[in-house]
């Protein structure tokens, strides 16, 4: 019954909070920059405002592109309902590993490829072609990242990974290290950051991302700006679940615990976001030539993170 | 508990030091790679430490001081101070494709542990974990030297290299200090030479780069 | 430090003197201003040190800790004094003419004297070493004081030439170091921690409890590191070039001695591999090394333009077919291996005398322009080509000797490796004496060299030459018993 309840209150913070940790990250980039910068609750007047839009769809439009947000953005949702946050108690824990979540991702990613396509304009064309590169180099990376955290916990779970790295099982591990370099990497790609892809720009050189879903406004634009802010948020409780779960309540906790899990995500992802905006703020855009390098290092170093696991089976 | 902490700290660091030959191996510029030396010599002088602590060998402080001092803060800046003052051109030149340097990388990363970890079945966990690492960034340090054309990243490369051997070197449990002190001081002496080299080519060359020298091979007359 | 200091009380021991007049030496002449001062000193320092190395056949000193003379090492510690004496009276004539020439500046030359004794200095105490690890530093010594030296004419071709030896012989020093630290790793569990478990004395007594697959590793990366050094095929780019652009004397000590101290090392890894006895063998990869030097250089003689990179190559050649010798194991092979080091340390050093002395006359290293010289020199011209047909292995001279040895010994174990090594050493052969020929023979052309050198340096010149070949053609006719005996004794060491 407990799994129930908090597995909605799990899938409503997500939503929630996705906005504000977005705003959260602009606000501190924008302080870093000098800026002033919006306030944090800033997206979700954004939300709102897009919503109340007219939706303005190309005569060359097919039905994908008005799936396309909606489906985006369940995968996405979906994807962000069986990441453990405050607690590993969920009742979808035990049905989704880190396979599906892939999965998941992919889905979502293949719709907005899919959807870019689909007018037919040039922008929308390239985006899609650049966003297949990367997501060709960043899924394997994650897999990899999946294939080694299993050998260490022996179980694709994520909720099994957060516990077992609870319960003290791994230690200080190497493995665990690159593991988490291998899924920063990954994380700043799939979610087109600095220095893959740059959310806040619409030069056409550079921009990935935001070419895709060029032709989009209104409630559609609504849809796909949420997925990705809870794309965002669904990292950020990934690697706050798997590499510190620290503070996470356990099956069984009582209201307090949980109470404590809660403090824990909230600090654990603005802790994450400031990170992520001092990274941005400190690191110029990549070339799209150098991605295949970036993301062959993820790999690599998910290849790395296997292989030392086995050396320090061996020893 | 304790025991294994030290296992697995040690660990840890000796897997900082061959990230950062990776890192070597990945960037594109200059000074980027100088910096990223600096980080391995860093890492190494906390290798060092930590050996010392653990082993309770008082000399190797020594090891981890040179370390710290010399290669991870004086040979940088020389090297920056070089390459400025040379107006040596700022981007890696690489034979190989950086891609294909990191796969082979891991290939030999994979290679020296298969070799080391069966043949030193007798020895210390910490050992034979720190030599399968110290292998690892020697081969490395190689790698980056055939795949590097720059006289100054095949000078990194070395130096690289020689931070696997001193990586080695700690970790052999009592191995006297002779060999440490020397080996800092033959890095001591070889950047000296180095520097009279990158002087002297520098006079005479318009590039740092080796294969310019070649054209001047003396049998080709 | 203990044992250092103790070994330094004890006035009495030769070592001292052997390893303290050249490290004096170099401290002296460092402060020399006048090179021709100085030039008389490093004669004499190298003759101090000469006799002191000689004394260590009547008195020999009981190892300690970091030095150690044994059979093995006592004729090669006397071997390199011998060289290094020689070469000094030689490196004083040939000297005398290049500052008379202005190739080179007296500040150049300051530095030169000092290398030329710190160089052996770190020869002999990597000879005399007791511990891995001090061997190891004196050869990376050896590697700088020999990049400075072979830099010193300061041309583009010269500072080429440094470069890669600094380069490929530091990283070979590296994976040397390797594998000095794995054997170390395979002695400390039966040695105990600290310096024990470097000392060559006390390991080769124990080797038999090393973990065998340990040492493996550390042979291979042994092998390949001092390998380097020898100038084994694969990995000897830079010795042709380190032996071209450097003062001849310096070719002179590089060929015969630097590469006879790194095979020198090896060898003793070898012992110790051998003694272990459950190791995989390290003979074939030796043999294959020194067979792939000996076709390599065996080509490639065939194509040098310059008469010093001829005979660089052709220590590539003779150092694979040493490495092969050794390789090979027994009796009668590693006999006729130390020989054959000994042989073409001293041969291939009047080489290069004499190869100075011509290109000093002539004015050119191009073999092309070098014509006649039996006709122009008579004494020279002779000398050099009796000095070039026993280094190409001609009866009746010491390295024939060994060469017959070695290839009898394989046909009797080995028919198939003997076949390509025969027709190895008839390739060098037939190299070098085609290109003996032009030089020696025919009209020669008008020298473009520098000035009628003084009647003394002249005599300076000459007489190491001289003294070389016939030691060189007595030892070919005959080799007295002691000294059979004693070679006899080593090789049984070698295993």
């Amino acid at each position: 019954m407990t799994a129930i309840l908090l597995q909605f209150a799990h899938i409503l913070l997500v939503v929630a909070l996705a906005p504000l940790v977005t705003g959260w990250v602009r606000l501190v980039k924008a302080r870093l920059n000098g800026r002033c910068g919006p306030s944090p609750f800033q997206p979700y007047r954004d939300l709102y405002r897009l919503l109340q839009k007219e939706a303005v769809i190309a005569h060359s439009a097919s039905w994908i592109f008005r799936a396309a947000p909606y489906v985006t953005f369940a995968a996405v949702w979906l994807a962000a309902c069986i990441v453990p946050t405050f607690t590993t108690d969920l009742l979808l824990a035990p049905a989704a590993d880190l396979i599906a979540l892939v999965a998941l991702l992919g889905l979502a990613r293949f719709w907005t490829a899919l959807a870019g396509m689909d007018v037919g304009t040039a922008f929308g064309g390239l985006g899609s072609s650049r966003e297949m590169l990367i997501a060709s180099l960043a899924e394997p990376a994650m897999l990899m990242v999946t294939f080694s955290l299993s050998l260490l916990s022996g179980s694709t779970s994520a909720a099994h990974i957060a516990a077992f790295v609870l319960s003290g099982g791994i230690g200080l591990s190497v493995s665990l290290g690159l593991a988490l370099a291998a899924m920063v990497m990954v994380a700043i790609a799939e979610n087109g950051r600095i220095p893959i892809d740059n959310p806040a720009t619409h030069l056409e050189l550079t921009m990935v991302h935001e070419a895709m879903v060029l032709e989009y406004s209104g409630r559609h634009l609504a849809m796909i700006e949420a997925a990705g802010m809870v794309r965002l948020t669904l990292f950020m409780a990934l690697i706050g679940c798997l590499f510190m779960p620290w503070g996470m309540a356990r099956p069984g906790a009582d209201l307090a615990e949980i109470a404590i899990g809660l403090g824990a995500f909230l600090g654990k992802t603005f802790a994450l976001g400031t990170v992520l905006a001092l990274f941005e703020t400190s690191i110029a855009k990549m070339r799209v030539f150098r991605y295949a390098d970036f993301l062959g290092g993820a790999l690599l170093l998910a290849l790395l993170a296997t292989i030392f696991h086995y050396v320090s089976e061996a020893v | 508990m304790f025991a294994h902490l030290s296992y697995d700290v040690a660990h840890l660091i000796g897997a900082t030091v061959l990230m950062a030959g990776f890192g070597l191996l990945y960037q594109r510029r200059l000074q980027a790679v100088l910096n990223t030396f600096a980080f391995q010599a860093l890492a190494l002088a906390a290798a060092a430490g930590w050996q010392a602590h653990v082993q309770n060998a008082p000399h190797l402080w020594a090891t981890a001081g040179i370390a710290l001092v010399f290669k991870a803060l004086l040979v940088p800046f020389a090297l920056h101070w070089l390459v400025e003052r040379l107006g040596i051109h700022r981007t890696v030149e690489t034979a190989l494709s950086i891609g294909w340097t990191m796969i082979v990388g891991v290939a030999l990363v994979a290679l020296s542990i298969m070799l080391v970890l069966p043949v030193t079945a007798g020895a210390a966990a910490l050992t034979r974990e720190s030599l399968a690492l110290a292998m690892s960034v020697v081969l490395l340090g190689l790698l980056m030297m055939i795949t590097r054309h720059n006289a100054v990243t095949q000078v990194v490369g070395f130096m690289a290299l020689e931070n696997g051997l001193i990586l080695a070197a700690v970790s052999a449990k009592g191995m006297p200090l002779v060999v440490e002190i020397s080996i800092a001081f033959s890095v001591l002496v070889a950047m000296i030479l180095f520097g009279i080299f990158f002087f002297r080519i520098r006079e005479r060359f318009d590039s740092l780069d080796v294969q310019y020298l070649e054209t001047f091979r003396g049998d080709r007359q | 430090m203990i044992s250092y200091v103790a070994a330094l009380s004890h006035t009495a021991n030769p070592l001292l003197w052997i390893l303290g007049s050249p490290l004096a030496g170099a401290a002296l002449l460092a402060l020399l201003p006048r090179w021709r001062a100085a030039a008389i000193v490093n004669v004499v320092v190298s003759g101090v040190t000469l006799a002191a190395a000689l004394t260590l056949f009547q008195h020999r000193p009981a190892p300690t800790r970091l030095l150690f003379i044994d059979d093995f090492n006592i004729y090669l510690v006397a071997l390199t004094a011998f060289v290094g004496f020689t070469t000094s009276v030689f490196s004083a004539a040939y000297i005398a003419r290049e500052t008379a020439a202005r190739r080179l500046r007296p500040v150049h030359l300051r530095f030169y004297h000092s290398m030329y004794q710190a160089f052996l200095f770190t020869m002999l105490l990597a000879l005399s070493a007791n511990n891995t690890g001090v061997m190891w530093v004196a050869v990376e010594a050896a590697t700088l004081t020999t990049v400075l030296m072979v830099s010193l004419y300061r041309t583009r071709e010269a500072i080429e030439a440094a470069w890669k030896y600094f380069i490929l012989c530091s990283v070979g020093i590296g994976l040397a170091l390797f594998g000095t630290i794995l054997v170390y790793l395979a002695a400390e569990p039966v040695m105990g921690d600290g310096a024990d478990a470097m000392a060559w004395t006390l390991l080769i007594g124990r080797a038999a409890a090393f973990q065998p697959d340990l040492l493996n590793l550390a042979f291979v990366f042994v092998l390949v590191g001092y390998g380097t050094k020898v100038g084994l095929a694969p990995l000897h780019a830079w010795l042709p070039d380190a032996h071209a652009e450097g003062p001849t004397p310096i070719s002179a000590v590089l060929s015969g001695l630097l590469l006879n101290v790194a095979l020198y090392a090896l060898l003793r890894f070898k012992m110790l591999i051998a003694a272990n006895g459950h190791t995989l063998a390290p003979g074939p990869l030796m043999v294959m090394m020194g067979l792939s030097s000996l076709f390599l250089a065996g080509f490639m003689l065939y194509r040098r333009g310059d008469i010093k990179r001829l005979f660089a190559y052709s220590s590539i050649e003779h150092m694979g077919v040493i490495t092969f010798t050794f390789g090979m194991g027994g009796a009668v092979a590693n006999f006729a291996g130390l020989m054959h080091m000994t042989m073409h340390s001293l041969t291939k050093s009047a080489i290069f005398f004499a190869v100075g002395i011509i290109s000093q006359n002539a004015g050119t290293k191009r073999i092309a322009d070098i014509r006649g010289l039996t006709v122009s020199h008579p004494f020279l011209g002779w000398t050099f080509l009796l000095a070039v047909l026993a280094i190409a292995g001609l009866p009746p001279m010491g390295v024939f000797m060994s060469e017959f040895l070695v290839v009898s010994s394989t046909f009797a174990r080995q028919p198939l490796l003997a076949l390509p090594l025969a027709l190895g050493l008839l390739l060098a052969f037939g190299a070098l004496v085609s290109r003996v020929q032009g030089m020696a023979f025919g009209t020669p052309l008008a020298a473009a060299g520098h000035g009628r050198p003084s009647p003394m340096a002249n005599a300076m010149a000459y007489a190491p030459l001289s003294a070389h070949m016939v030691l060189v053609v007595v030892a070919g006719l005959y080799l007295p018993p002691v000294l059979v005996s004693w070679f006899q004794t080593v090789a049984k060491l070698l295993g």
